[in-house]
């Protein structure tokens, strides 16, 4: 190549084609342009308009008005609190559940069938449970006759149209959910660890403690974190199983309330806005404290 | 030395047996193990070692038979209570543990105080040479390195038994050979009693005192690796010793502890290793080794040679015989593919064994 | 595995198996109930119906219009597998077999509606649709539900490309098939049971799908579980037995799928979204 003619030389070089393919650029890669566009227009665009859009109150104001009233209105900010009240009571037990049942069932040879049954509820999702629940729970329901002719209770206990009954729908389609994640990274561990922990001496409560626990907490964390948004986002249930104008009055209502009832698009993407930020903030926080634990691979290590 | 293994005098398996799965399944099986005593286990793959290995630290329940440890009855410990030592196959070593924490699990689990868990640790390091390492974590060490951790982890706890499970199977070919003289040191610096599993024969012979061989969970054949080497038992513990050519033919004679054979009528005798009658079947099974190539006589069969490779001092070579017999021989000389040779043994180099009963055998 | 047989062990399986065999109890009793009250002909203060009678399914497909729901349904479904299944597997095609700059973020951004619930998203998406006029229309619903289907087709896909070694396209290749073909003949049969999968499981998802399709649904677009929830809130003005008929009815469409969906995947996938580890 004649170094003295550079402009030559930018005529033989890589083409733009072989130059954006040489950093992974070809057809094939164009194959994502379509779906990523998708989540551009439906997901990012949105989540970016609703931010912009939280900053201009319908009802004229400064740009932070949406946010000082919410944070100013008991009737507002109070869903935050019982949201919360709700949320993470039910996921603390749905996970304080799942663990001891996740750790029977990976012995079960034929885990199937018990899987399929765990797996109804989050299938059938929550408005029908919801409308079981009022029958099942409701004061003439099958639940109370048990308890009443077993002796237990005198007076049917109101289970439905308050905190009980929402709790009892988070409890019956999260707690599946959370089982069946646990359930993923507990058989994820080599099971040689715990043999080898029995052969150094451990029984069955210091293999939990040193060997399974430190491995599994970074999967608990995670699983926290997911069935915890998914309780904070509880809606249909709240409204049919609960008190949607008291006591479970979530944040999902206010924000649905705000903007589908009252047409405040503003005020109802302001409250979606805390919403998300209530949830980032406990993930993140969660998820941070996972930085203290072991991270890597669960099997024995091999070479 | 301060890591003093338990002392004891005997290890007894007493018909042994489990039944669940076709695959695990151990019949009988009854064996003596001294103290200091290194014992390989050997068999192919499915031949009920490593259940054995397993139903011997605990991690698999025994439904027959009875494990004593001289006078007290283990089987019916649970696997902390046994206080065996114990190298996995794939070291199992703690992810989450660095070295350091690895070996010390179990003297942790014990309670033992600090000072004396660090004095012992620090010992156990030494012994597998692995001192500078102790805190860096399992994924971190090399394949060999793992492996010293696994050997010190199962030590360090003093057991009256180390169990080992095909621990050098990981390992490529030279560190294979490296660690395997490791764990013969490291067993006779200790005073150490270990049970080996494995399928290699030649770690086996190089490393065991004594060797069991199993097959379809049965005790095949006990001896030191010279009585397996030169005097297999069966066919298929000396097929597992490189008895390579099985010639199967008619018993002709048998007398004085030698039988003679009609394989495709030529006669071969050999030394009988089985209880043979005239006319029945048999095998004579001949060492690659100890065939020559030579010219028609007594002990000498007729094979069309099929390939010749160069192996730098000797010859391999591979031919058949008229009747169908795979042959595999070494020689000093080229010899042309296609040319037909004699390939005879020495009578005494020849091992006659009955023709196995058909299914379990 | 390791089967403690200590007395303590024994009590502590046996309280977790009790705790187990509660729950799935209530959960079949909970379905019960909807099942047993749509065939009641009065259900007051008893442990069972006085009778028995099937006229609440008749009585539920004219009040709700089921007919017209179904259809609006299955069309809307429809829809969703067909372009999440396109748009999906064709990303998680490039995503599967090319590395470049930017890769992580786009993964990133396929995995965020999966995990952000669809009501915080929801809110906004539908604020950006009314404003365009979209919401109330079937493409606004459908659109809407393929917010979270596209990431999903696109997660299940990735893992079950990258299995496919990717020498057997270049052999393909070598042996003279241009894209198109190499696509017919060679790809699409070894991913069709990875898209099958995934495809199922998203019909499945769509047809409970309730939040998005809430937000955005439009009286002549609103799917099964949508006019389900309505009715259930407006409970009091229809009988309990006719909406509990409706509800038997979203009940067999939902699980007629599900089964369907069970011989081809493993249940833990409709949750976790990845290949359980085999069972010890």
């Amino acid at each position: 190549m004649d170094a003295l003619a550079p402009a030559t030389t930018i005529d033989h070089g890589p083409s733009l084609r072989q130059r954006l393919a040489a950093n992974g650029f070809d057809a094939v890669t164009l194959l994502v342009v379509p779906a990523a566009i998708l989540s551009l227009l439906l997901f990012i665009y949105p989540f970016a308009f609703g931010f912009v859009l939280s900053f201009e109150p319908k009802a004229g104001g400064d740009w932070l008005a949406n946010y000082r009233r919410f944070f100013s209105d008991a009737f507002l900010y109070e869903t935050i609190a019982k949201t919360l009240w709700l949320a993470v009571p039910v996921t603390l037990l749905n996970l304080l559940l799942a663990v001891p049942v996740a750790f029977r069932v990976r012995l079960m040879r034929r885990q199937r069938l018990l899987t399929t049954i765990l797996v109804l509820p989050i299938t059938l999702g929550t408005v029908l449970v919801a409308e079981g629940l009022l029958n099942y729970l409701g004061p003439q329901g099958w639940f109370n006759r048990t308890l009443m002719t077993f002796g237990l209770i005198s007076q049917p206990l109101k289970l439905v149209h308050n905190y009980w009954g929402v709790f009892a729908s988070l409890l019956i389609t999260g707690f599946p959910f959370t089982f069946l994640l646990t359930l993923s990274y507990v058989t994820g561990i080599d099971p040689a660890l715990e043999q080898a922990a029995a052969t150094l001496g451990a029984n069955a409560w210091q293999r939990f403690r040193h060997v399974y626990l430190p491995l599994l907490m970074p999967g608990f964390a995670i699983t926290f974190c997911l069935s915890f948004v998914q309780a904070f986002s509880v809606f249909p249930s709240a409204v049919l199983l609960g008190e949607p104008a008291g006591l479970t009055r979530v944040i999902s209502i206010a924000a649905a309330q705000a903007a589908f009832e009252e047409y405040d698009y503003s005020m109802g993407s302001a409250i979606a806005m805390i919403m998300g930020f209530v949830q980032l903030g406990i993930v993140v926080a969660v998820l941070a404290s996972r930085g203290l634990f072991y991270r890597g691979p669960a099997s024995g290590a091999k070479g | 030395m301060t890591i003093a293994l338990s002392q004891f005098d005997e290890v007894r398996l007493d018909r042994v047996s489990r039944d669940f799965g076709a695959l695990n399944a151990l019949r009988d099986i009854s064996l003596t193990i001294r103290r200091r005593e290194f014992i390989a286990l050997l068999g192919p793959s499915g031949c009920g070692k490593s259940t054995t290995l397993n139903c011997i630290a605990g991690l698999l329940p025994v439904t027959g038979g009875a494990i004593w440890l001289d006078k007290s009855r283990v089987d019916t410990l649970r696997p902390e209570e046994r206080g065996f030592g114990m190298v996995f196959q794939n070291y199992a070593l703690f992810p989450h543990l660095n070295v350091r924490q690895n070996i010390g699990f179990g003297l942790k689990m014990r309670g033992t105080p600090k000072a004396e868990m660090d004095r012992k640790v620090n010992e156990a390091l030494a012994l597998v040479r692995l001192q500078g390492q102790e805190n860096k974590l399992p994924g971190q060490l090399s394949g060999g390195q793992q492996q010293r951790v696994a050997i010190a982890r199962a030590i360090v706890i003093e057991p009256p038994l180390v169990l080992m499970d095909e621990p050098l199977s990981n390992l490529d070919a030279k560190l294979r050979l490296e660690m395997r003289a490791e764990i013969r040191r490291i067993h006779n610096e200790l005073g150490a009693t270990t049970i080996y599993v494995t399928h290699d024969q030649d770690e086996a012979l190089s490393l065991a005192d004594r060797i069991v061989v199993l097959r379809d969970g049965v005790v095949r054949q006990v001896g030191t690796p010279k009585e397996l080497y030169e005097a297999p038992a069966h066919l298929d513990v000396a097929d597992f010793m490189g008895f390579r050519n099985k010639l199967k033919g008619k018993v002709v004679a048998v007398e004085n502890g030698r039988a003679v054979l009609d394989v495709e009528g030529a006669r071969i005798s050999g030394v009988a290793r089985e209880r043979l009658s005239p006319g029945s079947s048999a095998y004579a099974a001949i060492r690659p080794d100890d065939l020559e190539v030579g010219e028609a006589g007594p002990n000498a069969i007729a094979v069309t040679v099929d390939t010749i490779e160069y192996r730098g001092r000797e010859f391999v070579g591979t031919a058949h015989s008229a009747g169908g017999f795979d042959f595999v021989f070494r020689s000093h000389q080229a010899v042309e593919p296609g040319s037909t040779v004699y390939l005879r043994a020495d009578d005494g180099r020849v091992l006659v064994f009955a023709e196995p009963t058909q299914g379990r055998n | 595995m390791i089967r403690d047989t200590t007395l303590g062990s024994k009590l502590w399986a046996a309280a977790v198996w009790v705790l187990v065999g509660f729950f799935i109890l209530n959960l079949l009793a909970m379905i019960a109930t909807v099942v047993t009250s749509s065939f009641a002909t009065r259900w007051l203060g008893t442990w069972l119906p006085v009778g028995f009678t099937t006229r609440w399914y008749t009585s539920a497909w004219s009040e709700f219009q089921l007919w017209d729901v179904l259809i609006v349904t299955f069309q809307v479904v429809g829809a969703v597998v067909l372009i999440s299944g396109a748009l999906g597997v064709t990303a998680a095609y490039a995503l599967a077999r090319r590395d470049f700059p930017g890769k992580k973020l786009l993964v990133l951004l396929f995995l965020l509606p999966l995990l952000i619930p669809p009501i915080t998203f929801g809110i906004p998406l539908a604020t950006v649709l009314y404003q365009t006029g979209l919401a109330g229309t079937f493409w606004g619903v459908v659109a809407a539900n393929l917010v979270p289907t596209v990431p999903f087709v696109i997660l299940v896909m990735i893992p079950f490309i990258e299995q496919i070694d990717p020498k057997i396209e270049a052999a393909a290749r070598v042996f003279g098939a241009n894209t198109f073909k190499l696509f017919v003949h060679v790809l699409l049969p070894l991913l069709l049971p990875g898209i099958l999968a995934a495809l199922l499981l998203v019909l499945v998802r769509t047809i409970a799908m309730f939040e998005l399709t809430f937000l955005v649904a439009g009286p002549t677009s609103q799917t099964l579980v949508v006019s389900l929830y309505y009715a259930v809130f407006a409970a009091g003005v229809r009988s309990v037995q006719s909406i509990d008929a409706m509800a038997v009815i979203y009940m067999v469409t939902t699980l007629v799928w599900l089964i369907i969906a069970l011989r081809f995947v493993n249940p833990t996938q409709i949750v976790t979204r990845a290949k359980q580890q085999p069972a010890h």
